[in-house]
C-alpha cells in the first residue's frame, strides 16, 4: 500500500490539471465544444442516477427522463419571467432534486411488485405521462406554457457571479460555458463521491442484493419495499439536479427535451458502460455524448473531401453506428464495456 | 425462560388444488437440532417458506420465542430471528463472498443513505464491525480465503457453506437449513455435520430438512415426518425409524401390502 501512495497522488494531480485546463483547450478548437462537454457532464449525472435504479437495484426504468424534466421545469418556473419569480439557485436546485425525489417515490410505490418487462412498461408510461402533462398544462391555467416551452430562464448566479455573462479574470477570458463547466465539474465530483460511497455501503449492498436475488434479500432481513423506494428516490434526485442545471445553462426548456428517446439514450449509456460500475457508466455517458458530436463535425467534411458531396447524413450515420455499437457490445461484452467487478476490496486485504 | 423457541400452529398452505401443508403444528425447543423429513413433494420446503414469510399461508400462525410473527413481512421474520438457507442455493452471485455475508448482517445495522454519503463516524464504525464479523463467519465456516471471490465463482460445497455463513450473520435464534448436504460428497458432508454440531453446542437451535437418512438420524434430537402435507410422526430418531406410517410413506403402499 505504502509504495502505491505517490504514483497515486501524481495520477490524481494529472487528472485534476487536465480537467481544469480542458475548457481552454476545447475552446481553442471551437466554443461549441465546451458547451458539448457541459451537456455530456449533465448526461453523466443522469446516467449515474439511473445507474442506481437500473445498475445497482436492477429495476428497469424506461421513464427516467421524467425526473430530468421535473428538475428542469422546477428551475424554469421558479426563475424566469414566466411567473415573474426569480428564486435563487441555492433554493431551486435542491428543491428540484427534492421534487424529483418525490416523483421517484410516486413512480416507485405503485410498481414495487413489478419486475423486468412489466416494470419497464409502467415506467415508460410514467415518463410519457409527465411529458404529456408538460405539453398540456397550459390551459385553463398556463403553468408550463405547453409545447412552446419556457424561455428567458435565469442563469445560475452564485456568490455574486453571473454565470451567463463572460468576464475576464487575471487577463484570462472566462466565457459562460467555461464558467458553467467548473460548476458542473464540482457537482460531478460531489455526485461521483456520493455514488462511490453509496455503492460501498449497507444500502448499496442491499440494492445489489435485490438485483441479484430478491427472495434471498428478503430472507436476509432487507425491507425490499423501502430499499427499492430509496433507489428510485436517490436516482431521481440526480435527475432533478441535472434538469435544474440544464434549464440554467440552456435558458430554455420545452417538453421536446424530455422524450422517450432521451430515457433510452440514458439507459444505453448505463448498459453500454457497464451496469452497476460507476466508472463504466461515466465512460458510457461520455462515449454516447461525444461520438455523435464528433460525427456531426467530421462526417460532412470527410464525405465532401472524398466524394465531393454528402452521401450519408450525420444523423443517419449516428443511428447506424449507435445501433451497431449496441449490438456488438451485447454480443461480445454483455456486461458492458467496463463491467461491475465487486473485487475492489482485494487491494486492501492485509494478510 | 420458556423452553419453546418456535411454535407453528395449524399451518395450512394450498397451491390451487394441491394442499402442500395440511394443518401442520410443531414445536421446536431451544437448543435442539430438529429434523424435518419426508418424501419428495411432502411440503418440507413449503413449511420453510411459510414460517419465513416468503409464502403467505392460508391458515395458522407462527410464534417465535413467545411472540407471534408477522408473516406478511419476511424481513421482519428474519430480524425477529429466523435465518435460513435455500434448497437450491440462492446467493448474490455477483457479489463477493464477504459482501454476501455483510448483506446477511443487514438487519443488524442501522446506517442509512445520509450517513453513508457523509461517511459519519457511526457509519464507518458499523461498516468496520460488519466487515470484521463477516470475515469471522467466513473463517468459522472455513472459506475465508475465498472472501474476495465472487460468490458465483465458488465451488458448490463452498457456496453451501457461504449460505450458512450469510444466515449466521443475522445472529438468528433459529437456523433453518433446507437440504444442506444435498450434492455434497462424504468428506464435505462430514465437515457439515461437524459445523452444525459445533453451532448447536454453542447454543444455536437448528431446523434441518434432509434426505440423507444417516445424516439426519445421527444429528437430530427430534424429527418430524411430513407426507402429502401432513405431519405423520414426530419423535426421537429411534422412534421415527420404527414408525409403521413412516416406513409406509417412504417405501410406498406396496411395502405394506405385498
Ligand atoms: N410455488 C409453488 N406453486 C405451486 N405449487 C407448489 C409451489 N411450491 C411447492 N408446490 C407444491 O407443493 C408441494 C410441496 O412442495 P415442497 O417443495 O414443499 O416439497 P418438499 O417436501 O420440499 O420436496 P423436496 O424433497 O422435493 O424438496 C408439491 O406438490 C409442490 O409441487
Ligand atoms: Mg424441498
Amino acid at each position: 500500500m505504502r509504495q502505491l501512495r505517490w504514483p497515486y497522488w501524481l495520477g490524481v494531480l494529472l487528472v485534476a490539471a487536465t480537467l481544469l485546463l480542458l475548457p481552454f483547450a476545447l475552446s481553442a478548437i471551437g466554443t461549441a465544444w465546451v458547451r458539448i462537454t457541459n451537456l455530456a457532464i449533465l448526461f453523466v449525472f443522469l446516467a449515474l442516477g439511473l445507474n442506481i435504479v437500473v445498475g445497482m437495484a436492477g429495476l428497469l426504468d424506461l421513464g427516467y427522463v421524467a425526473f430530468y424534466a421535473v428538475g428542469a421545469y422546477t428551475w424554469a418556473l421558479l426563475a424566469s419571467p414566466h411567473f415573474d419569480v426569480h428564486w435563487p439557485a441555492w433554493a431551486i436546485l435542491p428543491l428540484g432534486a427534492a421534487l424529483a425525489c418525490v416523483a421517484g417515490v410516486l413512480l416507485g410505490a405503485p410498481t414495487l411488485r413489478l419486475r423486468g418487462d412489466y416494470l419497464a412498461i409502467v415506467t415508460l408510461g410514467f415518463g410519457e405521462i409527465v411529458r404529456i402533462f408538460l405539453n398540456n398544462l397550459s390551459a385553463p391555467f398556463n403553468i408550463t406554457n405547453g409545447p412552446k416551452g419556457i424561455t428567458r430562464i435565469d442563469g445560475l448566479s452564485l456568490a455574486g457571479i453571473q454565470f451567463n455573462a463572460s468576464e475576464t479574470f487575471l487577463g484570462i477570458p472566462f466565457t459562460a460555458p467555461i464558467k458553467y463547466y467548473y460548476v458542473l465539474l464540482i457537482l460531478l465530483l460531489v455526485i461521483l463521491i456520493i455514488n462511490l460511497r453509496l455503492a460501498d455501503s449497507r444500502i448499496g449492498r442491499a440494492w445489489v442484493a435485490i438485483r441479484e436475488d430478491e427472495i434471498a434479500a428478503k430472507a436476509c432481513g432487507i425491507d425490499t419495499r423501502n430499499v427499492k423506494l430509496l433507489a428510485f428516490a436517490m436516482g431521481a434526485s440526480f435527475g432533478g439536479i441535472a434538469g435544474g442545471m440544464f434549464a440554467a445553462i440552456q435558458g430554455f426548456v420545452s417538453p421536446e427535451s424530455f422524450v422517450l428517446n432521451e430515457s433510452i439514450m440514458i439507459l444505453a449509456m448505463v448498459v453500454l458502460g457497464g451496469m452497476g460500475n460507476v466508472w463504466g457508466v461515466i465512460a458510457g455517458a461520455m462515449l454516447l455524448s461525444f461520438v455523435p458530436e464528433l460525427l456531426r463535425y467530421t462526417v460532412e467534411p470527410i464525405q465532401r473531401a472524398l466524394f465531393g458531396r454528402m452521401l450519408i447524413e450525420p444523423e443517419v450515420l449516428r443511428m447506424l453506428i449507435f445501433g451497431a455499437a449496441l449490438v456488438l457490445t451485447m454480443r461480445f461484452r454483455p456486461a458492458g464495456l467496463w463491467p461491475e467487478k465487486r473485487h475492489k476490496q482485494e487491494m486492501s486485504v492485509a494478510s | 425462560m420458556n423452553s419453546v423457541l418456535l411454535e407453528a400452529r395449524k399451518l395450512t398452505k394450498r397451491f390451487g388444488g394441491v394442499i402442500a401443508l395440511k394443518s401442520v403444528s410443531l414445536t421446536i425447543h431451544r437448543g435442539e437440532i430438529y429434523g424435518l423429513i419426508g418424501p419428495n413433494g411432502a411440503g418440507k420446503t413449503t413449511f420453510f417458506n411459510v414460517i419465513t414469510g416468503l409464502y403467505a399461508c392460508d391458515e395458522g400462525e407462527v410464534w417465535l420465542a413467545g411472540e407471534r410473527l408477522d408473516l406478511s413481512r419476511p424481513h421482519r421474520v428474519a430480524a425477529a430471528g429466523i435465518a435460513r438457507t435455500f434448497q437450491n442455493v440462492r446467493l448474490f452471485a455477483n457479489m463477493t463472498a464477504l459482501e454476501n455475508v455483510m448483506v446477511g448482517r443487514h438487519a443488524k445495522g442501522r446506517a442509512g443513505v445520509i450517513s453513508a454519503i457523509l461517511r459519519t463516524r457511526g457509519e464507518r464504525g458499523e461498516e468496520a464491525a460488519m466487515r470484521a464479523k463477516a470475515m469471522e463467519l467466513l473463517r468459522y465456516v472455513g472459506i475465508e480465503r475465498r472472501a474476495y471471490d465472487l460468490a458465483g465463482h465458488l465451488s458448490y460445497g463452498d457456496q453451501r457453506r457461504l449460505e450458512i455463513a450469510r444466515a449466521l450473520a443475522l445472529e438468528p435464534k433459529l437456523l433453518a437449513l433446507d437440504e444442506p448436504a444435498a450434492g455434497m460428497n462424504a468428506t464435505e458432508t462430514e465437515a457439515l455435520r461437524q459445523l452444525i454440531e459445533g453451532l448447536n453446542r454453542d447454543g444455536l437451535t437448528v431446523l434441518l430438512i434432509e434426505h440423507d437418512m444417516r445424516f439426519v438420524m445421527g444429528l437430530c434430537h427430534r424429527i418430524a415426518v411430513l407426507d402429502y402435507g401432513e405431519k405423520i410422526a414426530e419423535g426421537a430418531p429411534a422412534e421415527i425409524s420404527r414408525d409403521a406410517r413412516v416406513i409406509e410413506a417412504y417405501l410406498g403402499q406396496g411395502a405394506a401390502c405385498p
